[in-house]
């Protein structure tokens, strides 16, 4: 029998549980009670607000909507239905006004990167919002990257990247979509094409290139399995997609370590000063 | 006679001492009050897991009064418990002790270190170099302690079954990954289908205590398992969550089953040994003996 490349599906259920009691002892461990998170309406932060929810409560979790003007008001109303089914506290800030001026001064020089940079800012806009509300409303930022955007480096370096801890980060997006039925994430937001929305119309698919159903299937035989891509290949993916996919993990590593640091003392942090995170003494005092 | 076994199931709080002996102390307190004889704790129950260089902050002495003084808790029980040990030398141990009393019968220290995949062990702390067992009179006679990794290769086991032991402890802190995906499946379903061959092909009874709770990105999964020495499965904790499991063990059954399958008697140890000193000669480029085909 022809071996063929598949994303085993996950259970559902004992994967929210697993993430929920991280959540908590997330939480638990930093005297943190509270969780903040940017909802755009799609169907990653959705989830991880579902998540949250599920660990800290909703009254506890504030999900704050943040769009821009090329946002769709699809997205907020999304947004809202999320909101509204959780009853967790909400916040609407535009970062138009913050974005606007900023570009006027650090202005288009080419326009070929403009699209990229315009990006970029905005997501940096965002997590200064949400971690100004971190402070504001004393919580941890809960990061809303899957595991298929890590692996491809899809996404913005201390701008939607940053985050206290990543309840969804090991989830493929086709995984998570499950996981979202099963909380009772509104499936038309499940089912809608994912998209970033830095200009209208854009989709995740599009630019990027290929389907999350395509993209998962390679990064699962690729990283997961560690096949060849000769092994993948005859398992039915595309030769093309998967040597794009090969690069692309390998290119975009930079964005999911810490800098390194130039080695010149007796210990060094990150190479020989190592701790756990969590411990005692790393407790926030309320 | 019947001989109560109890398997703390437990989540350690990571680095905390202080903490994680009054939880061990409590749980003690329960388990003898439903007159377990024999009480187990996981793997580094009182320090975490996830230590890295925290290990020199916990270590101490096996025979530190911070440890010994835990067993008083339960009187007259055995008391199996984790922790990292610092020898005279300043050789930092994953080790587990075996108290009565206030007094220490045995010592393991894990001989097999994971140090590969989401494993680091090796980078902190250090193996032991003994598999041995440890006397504890009627009805049990011997028991074999071992640490987690230390299960994953059958010599362990098998050679402590040999050396009498009629129960084997094995404490650990075993990581899920997610529950009905692949690895998931293929993490808890390896343990089962280990612990139920070596408890049939040792003709032992087994005692696992794995931990429960979260440090850092780790999930540990529970489902701490008594089986008997047939591989049956006496008692079984959930998953994920904390619990007291207690179950009984008869020591008749032990008895019978060695008649009926008398394998450890059976196996041929001159044989093992000439083959294993062979092959250890031949890893090590040493000339054959004589004799050698």
């Amino acid at each position: 029998m022809t071996e063929r490349a598949v994303l085993p599906e996950i259970d559902a259920a004992q994967t929210a549980d697993l993430i929920v009691a991280f959540i908590r002892s997330q939480l638990e461990q930093t005297g943190f009670q509270r969780v903040v998170l940017g909802l755009s309406g799609g169907v990653d932060s959705a989830t991880v607000a579902f998540l949250c929810a599920r660990a800290a409560g909703a009254e506890q979790l504030l999900a704050v909507r943040m769009p821009y003007r090329t946002s769709s008001p699809e997205s907020e109303a999304d947004a809202l239905r999320v909101v509204e089914a959780l009853g967790c506290r909400t916040e609407l800030v535009e970062i138009t006004p913050m974005v606007e001026p900023m570009l006027g001064l650090i202005g288009p020089r080419d326009d070929v990167s403009l699209r990229l940079r315009r990006g970029n800012i905005m997501a940096r806009q965002r997590m200064i919002v949400l971690y100004d509300r971190s402070a504001s409303f004393g919580a941890l930022v809960a990061g809303t990257s899957n595991k298929t955007e890590a692996l491809l480096g899809y996404g913005t370096l201390y701008g939607d990247m940053a985050a206290a801890f990543a309840p969804i980060g090991d989830l493929y997006k086709s995984q998570l979509r499950d996981v979202a039925l099963f909380l009772g994430v509104p499936p038309e937001i499940v089912a809608k094409p994912p998209s970033a929305e830095l200009w209208p119309g854009q989709t995740d698919e599009d630019e990027l290139g290929a389907t999350y159903a395509d993209l998962d299937r390679s990064l699962y035989a690729l990283v997961d399995r560690r096949w060849t891509l000769a092994r993948a290949t005859a398992a039915g993916l595309d030769r093309d997609l998967l040597e794009w996919v090969a690069r692309r993990v390998a290119v975009m590593e930079y964005k999911r370590q810490t800098p390194p640091v130039a080695k010149v003392s007796l210990r060094t942090p990150g190479i020989d000063h190592l701790y756990p995170r969590r411990r005692p003494g790393s407790r926030r005092e309320s | 006679m019947e001989y109560r076994v109890a398997l703390a199931q437990v989540a350690p709080r990571l680095g905390d001492l202080d903490a994680n002996r009054q939880l061990v102390a409590d749980r003690l307190r329960s388990a003898a009050t439903e007159g377990a004889e024999l009480i187990v704790f996981p793997e580094l129950a009182l320090t975490g897991y996830l230590l890295q260089d925290l290990v020199p902050d916990v270590a101490m002495r096996a025979d530190d009064d911070r440890l010994l003084s835990l067993s008083l808790e339960a009187p007259g029980a055995l008391v199996a418990v984790g922790f990292v040990e610092e020898t005279d030398a300043h050789r930092y141990t994953n080790s587990v002790v075996l108290l009565r009393d206030g007094e220490i019968l045995g010592l393991h220290r894990k001989v097999y270190l994971p140090t590969y995949g989401l494993f680091d062990e090796g980078r902190f702390t250090r193996a032991g170099d003994r598999i041995r067992t440890v006397e504890v009179g009627e009805p049990l006679q011997r028991i074999g302690l071992s640490v987690c990794e230390d299960f994953w290769h059958p010599s362990v086991p098998m050679l402590q079954a040999q050396d009498g032991a009629s129960l084997l402890v094995n404490v650990a802190a075993g990581p899920a990954r997610a529950s009905g995906s692949a690895a998931g499946l293929a993490a808890i379903g390896g343990w089962h289908r280990m612990q139920e061959t070596y408890a049939l092909l040792g003709t032992v009874a087994i005692a696992f205590c794995n931990r429960v709770g979260n440090e850092e990105g780790l999930t540990f999964w529970g489902g701490s398992r008594l089986l008997g020495p047939d591989g049956s499965t006496i008692a079984e904790a959930p998953l994920y969550e904390e619990a007291l499991l207690v179950g009984v063990l008869q020591p008749d059954d032990l008895r019978m089953q060695r008649y009926n399958l008398p394998l450890l008697a059976d196996e041929r140890l001159e044989l093992v040994r000439r083959e294993l000193d062979r092959i250890i000669g031949e890893r090590a480029g040493l000339p054959l003996p004589e004799d050698a085909e």
